[in-house]
């Protein structure tokens, strides 16, 4: 478990509360009356089988959907109404499950596109080039830089992510979250499709982000020895529903989680 | 080097310093047919100007917006009506405040982009289109109240100085035209671009970074009409040399889209080969037809070639190499240096 | 009832009338929409190149039946080689990149018409006056144009033969399969490429279809394509994939722009009818973005 490990920070207050929420999709409840929070540096995971709605919660704290009851607070400020770029802005960045980089550009383009809301200089400061537009790019390349190096990804830097292998263009998109320097981030699935290798290299991103910038991190994992190894707490949704919730040991040992999993009381 | 650097390389100055003697002085020295000028050169950078404004809103941003003849209208009858109804306004001034008039139309008809896509934002693009056109027919102001359809645009007074001859006016639009390219490519290969890229490859991520669609679409649209609506002036003042609105059609827009498509959607080079092209391939075919057929073909079934020529190719690039003649020319210059190092 | 109320349902009906032309090249674009899932701008084209095409066999002595044929073969020939060289090799790409593709098509076709039968303006007599028919006009008092009546009546046939080869037969079933998943429709026994034969001749009849009912009342000119063009606010305001829908926003077309060009139209100088239908289409996809009887998008994240 994480807290083995020695941490810059203490596990905190709750940053994210999600109190009831619902969201259906044409009569069809994707989420039912959930609730859970998460505390600051922490590392949350949800877990669930497929279609539990874990997708979608990512989906609504990001502001993406709108669920039709209940209210998310991040930092006791209720986000209602408001569009993923807003609450980008509070600062919770996210990855996708299915990967949604800008195909066509480079890695490092790609990742500094994270660096959007620490750019102040408008298209005019771009196009004649003033100094502050130039200053400002300076800063933001130097730290999508050292996003690179700490993710390893020099070599393919410059390559259109589009032609990179499906592990690297994870790691891109985790780079890209990195560098808006937000302090929650929604990883949905970061480890998919990996092979083990690949699995503990991002682990160990994952976690040295957590320990050395104190980032909260909600993350979607279907490995279960993953989730174990790395979460300090865990959700378990199964057809949109909480049906555990607490540290990985406890959760693992919660009978109606074990049910959703071995598929005794329904099948998938 | 990377696209994200927006300080040039050392091989960007010296391509800037070949383009530059060659554009000012090679060209205007040893160049001395009228017909180059006014038939080649100034269409060429005049419709290069434009492509790249429809290179912002769809290469770059990927809205697909068929609408750059409408806004280069909006641009050309801005321009006659400032210098005509404004004493003492210099030339570049009405160039600018033109630019700006299309660039604010541009975004009020580029509002229906943040709700649809595609075909639909196309046909939403059309009804600018049809609708400018439309105003400007319609409303005897914009013309000046001249009855015949059409008039002749003022000459070009710069400081006192007429600027009429076709080595003249082609200094003036390749002034203007490499301020604007440097702007372009200032903002495609800095955070402006970036944004605008973010939201053509993925917008809901673009959006979960941070960049707002509604700013990001708007700030487009408005670019891309501004340089459409500059170089509509442009083309109207010293190409056409009068106003009149068929000269915008809907066909002027699809030549347009054309040149950006076939010359690499999202690069600002493209912007000049696939307007080079598109108006040089015609002339080609017409040489041919009267020195190697000596009129045998139809003058119109040439034309009806020209536009299966473009039809196909625009079909072949599409499935082959869809990012255009750019990339093409990309690949043969890596090619070259390549067998040289050998 | 009063003069004043008699003509504007003049104005209706003709506007209605005039719409079913609208929905004659809309339909065409449903049908390839709904086999290829692709939004194919050539349709217009196809029109200009259908009528050109008849007019040119008749031109060149074919009786009116043997050319009819002969054109429909054309098309079938011109819709087979789209689906194999252009949509076929683009089936993974996007939507935007096919369409693209498809507006080359369109310059393609409308550059081979012009190069094989000439940039003339031809009339098309299909024996159909575009008069008032006169014993209507005295019965009622509205003046409806033979052309237009007739126009409507073959739209509707259309639209009836095509609801029921879709809805009733093995291989409207197939079609239908297609759209959703192409494997699945070999599996239930409909080789594919019946079912591409089938669609994209007939989009080549409708093409024709229209191309002649057009061409009869504005002469078989390039003017064609641009008219062609009004199928897209048509198709927005019906959607994409429905029959039903093609009819229903060609008739809302149709009577709107009449209506507000009769209306409206003289305090401005007229002609509105140019932009209308397009700014219309614009009003309801802001409302409605997925038409009438299109099916809604949802967006998967």
């Amino acid at each position: 478990m994480n807290t083995s490990v020695e941490r810059n920070f203490k596990i905190g207050d709750p940053i994210l509360e999600v109190n009831n929420i619902s969201l259906s999709f044409g009569g069809v409840n994707a989420i039912t009356d959930t609730s859970f929070n998460v505390l600051e540096h922490e590392v949350r995971a949800i877990i669930g089988p497929n279609g539990a709605g874990k997708s979608s919660m990512l989906n609504c704290i990001n502001g993406i959907y709108k669920p039709q009851q209940g209210s998310i607070a991040f930092k006791g400020n209720t986000l209602s109404k408001i569009t993923p770029n807003i609450i980008a802005q509070m600062g919770i960045s996210r990855t996708f499950q299915n990967l949604a980089l800008f195909k066509r550009m480079s890695a490092i383009d790609n990742i500094l596109v994270g660096r959007k809301l620490h750019s102040k200089a408008n298209f005019l400061d771009v196009a004649l080039q003033l100094p502050k537009a130039r200053r400002e790019e300076k800063v933001n390349l130097k730290k999508c830089e050292e996003i690179v190096e700490f993710l390893e990804i020099e070599k393919i830097k410059d390559t259109p992510v589009g032609k990179l292998p499906y592990g690297l263009q994870k790691r891109v998109e985790l780079g890209r979250a990195l560098a808006t320097e937000a302090s929650l981030l929604l990883l949905d699935e970061p480890m998919a499709g990996m092979n083990v290798e690949e699995k503990r290299e991002m682990c160990r991103f994952i976690l040295e982000v957590n320990e050395e910038y104190g980032t909260t991190m909600v993350l979607i994992e279907h490995d279960m020895g993953v989730v174990m190894d790395i979460s300090d707490r865990v959700v378990v949704l199964d057809y949109g529903k909480i049906i555990g919730d607490g540290p990985p040991e406890e959760v693992r040992a919660n009978q109606n989680v074990i049910d959703a999993y071995l598929g005794v009381s329904h099948g998938e | 080097m990377s696209a994200a650097i927006s300080t040039y390389s050392k091989s960007d100055y010296i391509n800037f310093i070949v383009l530059m003697v060659l554009g000012f002085l090679v060209i205007p020295m040893t160049v001395n047919s009228d017909y180059w000028f006014t038939s080649i050169l100034i269409p060429w950078l005049c419709l290069a100007l434009a492509t790249i404004g429809q290179q912002v809103i769809m290469g770059y941003t990927g809205q697909l917006a068929l609408g750059a003849a409408g806004f280069m209208a909006a641009g050309a009858f801005a321009c006659f009506n400032l210098i005509l109804r404004v004493d003492g306004l210099p030339f570049f001034g009405a160039l600018i405040i033109s630019g700006l008039i299309a660039a604010a139309i541009g975004i009020v008809f580029g509002l229906p982009s943040l709700r649809i896509r595609g075909i639909y934002l196309m046909v939403a693009t059309l009804a600018s289109q049809f609708f400018i056109i439309w105003v400007i027919d319609k409303f005897g102001w914009f013309k000046n109240y001249d009855s015949s359809g059409i008039i002749t645009a003022q000459d070009i007074v710069i400081f006192g100085r007429p600027y009429t001859t076709p080595v003249d006016m082609y200094l003036v639009i390749l002034v203007v035209v490499t301020v604007m390219t440097i702007l372009a490519i200032n903002m495609a290969r800095g955070s402006t671009g970036r944004n605008w890229m973010a939201v053509r490859d993925m917008d809901v991520a673009a959006e979960s970074m941070g960049v707002s669609l509604l700013k990001t679409k708007l700030q487009a649209f408005a670019i891309s009409s501004f340089f459409c609506g500059v170089a509509g002036a442009l083309f109207a003042f010293t190409y056409l040399k009068s106003l009149e609105p068929v000269a915008f059609d809907i066909k002027l827009s699809f030549k347009i889209l054309f040149m950006c498509i076939l010359g690499g959607l999202g690069t600002i080079n493209g912007a000049f080969i696939g307007a080079g092209f598109i108006l040089l391939f015609p002339v080609l075919l017409n040489y041919l037809g009267n020195n190697v057929f000596h009129g045998a073909i139809d003058a119109t079934i040439i034309s009806a070639m020209e536009q299966v020529v473009f039809g196909v190719l625009m079909i072949v690039f599409m499935i082959y190499e869809p990012l255009g003649m750019a990339r093409l020319w990309e690949n043969i210059k890596q090619r070259l240096f390549k067998k040289k190092n050998k | 009832m009063g003069s004043e109320i008699l003509f504007f349902f003049e104005v209706v009906v003709g506007g209605l009338l005039a719409g079913t032309m609208y929905s004659l090249v809309a339909l065409g674009f449903v049908l390839i929409y709904k086999a290829s899932a692709t939004f194919n701008f050539a349709q217009g084209a196809m029109v200009f190149f259908a009528v050109l095409s008849f007019v040119g066999f008749m031109e060149l002595g074919l009786p009116f039946f043997l050319a009819f044929i002969v054109t429909i073969g054309l098309m079938v020939i011109v819709g087979l080689s789209t689906e194999r060289l252009v949509i076929r090799p683009l089936m993974n790409q996007s939507e935007d990149t096919l369409l693209m593709a498809t507006i080359g098509l369109g310059y393609v076709l409308e550059g081979l018409a012009q190069a094989a039968w000439g940039v003339e303006v031809r009339r098309l007599d299909l024996g159909i006056p575009d008069f008032p028919i006169m014993f209507i006009a005295d019965a009622i008092g509205i003046f409806i144009s033979a052309l237009d009546l007739t126009a409507g009546a073959v739209a509707a046939f259309m639209v009836i033969s095509l609801a029921v080869l879709f809805t009733q037969t093995k291989i409207g079933l197939g079609l239908r399969a297609v759209a959703d998943d192409p494997g699945a429709a070999s599996s239930i026994g409909i080789p594919l490429k019946h079912i591409m034969l089938l669609v994209w001749s007939a989009a080549g009849v409708v093409a024709l279809v229209a191309g002649c009912l057009w061409g009869a009342r504005a002469g078989v000119q390039f003017a064609l394509v641009d008219l062609a063009l009004k199928a897209l606010p048509v198709l927005i305001i019906g959607g994409f994939s429905s029959i039903p829908g093609a009819i229903v926003g060609g008739l809302i077309i149709g009577s709107t722009e009449k209506v507000l060009e009769v209306y409206i139209g003289p305090f401005f100088g007229g002609a509105i009818e140019g932009w209308a239908p397009y700014v219309l289409a614009v009003f309801f996809l802001l409302k409605r973005p997925e038409g009438l009887f299109g099916e809604k998008i949802i967006r998967r994240v």
